[in-house]
């Protein structure tokens, strides 16, 4: 008895490793949880976008008011994340390289976009520039609307997606120290120098690595531009906005026309994370 | 370029790293900053370089004063412990980046670049290495890139921050070897800095031991060594033995018995006795001062025998030959050849 079941232990490779039914079970559970809940949506946009025909596709994907959300959503993806790699270069350059008071507190902070509900987000946005409030009208006298127009989308965007490039930098530049900077620094390099040469180098796979994610949250953000949009159709609506439109409208077809592009997005940023990953994935590692 | 150091005074978040601290490097000397962990040897050197900035007191670079100036004005050499080398850049890019950040109006040109540094990696005897990256060198091999990195740009001073800390002994010992080779044939003032009393020893013209953010002695290893100031720099240079002693009759008394040693000028009262353990006799005598043996171990070509002297249970070393048959007793009588007296305390 007692050395059957050591035989039985034996024919394990390993201390840690399963036997093979429960290794079979895990893998299955774990598949077919992912197909009902990743694959089989995705497939139905794909499905449903299709539906009527490639033509249709098409013809939803052209049409006026498709059109002006994706150039929005574009558009706000292209002042978004630029603004926040500018932050979050910044932030964690300051984090990572100096010693300063409330450091503590500025990571917690940029943390905060992560924790607060994206339509608290838009929320906020609107008591701060609404009608109501003081900014708000100071502002739409000088011919500045913020609010149901591109700037306050662009805040919110940016709001919701702020902590993307910092969280994947601080920790890798944290890691990296001053040292190569000091080097630089001593060899007669300037400041810019420094940043272009040495520091920017050394963090390029992680900040593109930040860059991705930003962008693809920056594309398919819906709660808190939800709220500032005010959904002009043609106007303030960006795609993920459009989408929902077109569906409560019972435009099925179109609005998972429009819905593929945006998973197509999600599907190609993960390609490229993977392949991101795979490459580099030593560097990347370091940031987590 | 000679470096003077004057009455500096380097506080991090009030508490102070430095105090007061004054200091001489002559031009072209090789000098070591000496000293345990958090004696401010390290913020001394950085001080030097201008990755930090003093508190108070200034920093002269032959004439002028450099206290104000940027570490790029400094124009300054330094080396880190961990290399610091650009690892997305080869071997040759290393070298010669200190050259190549210059404004247009002094930058030389490509070619004589690439010439000045293919030079220094021959220098540093690693010739045919130029195209490789950092993470495919040795440490060894990656310190001797960042020295020459350190000379592409002609420093004023050569500053090195335990260049040898993060590499195993033997590579340690050749690199040493081959700095002092690398300093004689270029001269540059070098000040580097070490926990390491033998590689400080071996390798400096003069050697300044620190301890707490002061320094304790400025000297050439020998004088260090053999005429340490202060109770600190005997127990830190070398090895060392000490017992509490009486100054009494102008004569050294340890529990009640005179141990053959004059006191010289030395007031009477409670004193340290230091010595080194290998610099005693083995005597006979009355005044002498005889222990029982509590261990003895052979250390290479030495036995070290621990003695508990008097009835305080003081316990000093002795080092004798291994063979010598005074090691099988288990008491024995001696008499430190060169001594030295410190007030207690």
């Amino acid at each position: 008895m007692a050395t059957k079941l050591r035989a039985r232990r034996l024919r394990r490779t390993s201390p840690t490793s399963e036997s093979r039914l429960v290794q079979f079970l895990l893998i299955a559970i774990a598949l077919a949880f992912m197909g009902v809940i990743l694959l089989l949506p995705l497939y139905a946009v794909f499905h449903e976008a299709f539906i009527k025909g490639v033509g249709a596709f098409f013809a939803a994907l052209g049409e006026k008011d498709a059109q002006a959300a994706i150039r929005l959503t574009l558009l706000v993806a292209a002042i978004a994340v630029p603004l926040n790699v500018a932050f979050g270069l910044a932030a964690s350059w300051a984090i990572a390289k100096f010693e300063f008071k409330g450091k503590a507190f500025l990571i917690t902070l940029i943390d905060l976009p992560f924790s607060v509900s994206p339509v608290i987000s838009g929320l906020v946005y609107v008591l701060l520039f609404g009608a109501g409030s003081f900014l708000g009208p100071w502002l739409k006298s000088y011919g500045i609307e913020v609010l149901f127009a591109l700037p306050g989308i662009v805040l919110a965007t940016i709001f919701v997606t702020f902590p993307f490039v910092a969280r994947e930098l601080i920790p890798l530049m944290q890691d990296q120290g001053t040292g190569d900077e000091e080097a630089a620094l001593s060899l007669g390099a300037n400041g810019w120098q420094t940043f272009f040469r040495v520091t920017l180098p050394n963090i390029k796979w992680g900040l593109l690595y930040g860059v991705l994610l930003c962008n693809a949250r920056a594309m398919g953000e819906f709660g808190a531009v939800a709220v500032v949009s005010g959904k002009i159709r043609g106007q303030t609506t960006t795609m993920p906005l459009q989408v929902e439109m077109l569906y409560n409208e019972y435009n099925a077809s179109a609005a998972f026309a429009l819905a593929s592009l945006l998973a197509l997005l999600a599907l190609v940023t993960l390609v490229l994370k993977t392949a991101l990953e795979w490459r580099f994935g030593n560097e990347i590692a370091a940031g987590h | 370029m000679e470096v003077r150091v004057q009455n500096v005074r380097k506080e991090f978040d009030r508490f102070p790293a430095l105090h007061d601290v004054s200091l001489d490097i002559r031009s072209g000397e090789l000098i070591a900053l000496l000293g345990p962990s958090g004696s401010g040897k390290t913020t001394l050197l950085r001080l030097i370089a201008g990755l930090e900035m003093p508190t108070q007191g200034k920093i002269f670079f032959g004439d002028t004063d450099a206290s104000e100036k940027t570490v790029q004005e400094r124009n300054i050499g330094f080396v880190f412990q961990h290399y610091a080398l650009f690892r997305h850049m080869t071997i040759l890019e290393n070298i010669s980046f200190g050259l190549k950040v210059r404004p247009r109006s002094s930058r030389p040109p490509a070619g004589e670049i690439r010439r000045r540094a293919l030079e220094l990696l021959d220098l540093v005897q690693l010739s045919g290495l130029e195209k490789r990256y950092p993470s495919q060198l040795s440490g060894g091999q990656r310190q001797r890139v960042a020295l020459a990195r350190a000379l592409a740009i002609e420093p004023a001073v050569l500053l090195l921050d335990e260049p040898f800390g993060a590499l195993d002994a033997q590579v340690r010992r050749e690199l040493r070897k081959w700095l002092r080779e690398i300093h004689d044939r270029t001269g540059h003032t070098t000040v580097f800095v070490t926990h390491d009393q033998e590689e400080a020893l071996e390798l400096s013209d003069r050697l300044c031991v620190m301890s707490q953010g002061k320094i304790e002695q400025v000297g050439t290893p020998d004088t260090v060594y053999d005429h340490p100031t202060s109770p600190f720099v005997f127990g830190f240079i070398g090895e060392s033995s000490t017992l509490p002693v009486t100054v009494e009759n102008g004569e050294l008394w340890v529990g009640g018995r005179a141990i053959g040693i004059p006191a010289g000028d030395a007031s009477p009262g409670e004193a340290r006795l230091f010595f080194r353990p290998h610099d005693v006799d083995l005597i006979e005598a009355d005044a002498s001062l005889a222990g029982v043996v509590s261990t003895a171990r052979r250390v290479g070509g030495t036995r070290r025998v621990e003695l508990e002297i008097g009835g305080a249970g003081h316990l000093v070393e002795v080092d004798l030959p291994f063979d010598h048959p005074a090691g099988e007793k288990t008491r024995l009588a001696f008499r430190p050849r060169r001594w030295k007296l410190f007030p207690a305390g």
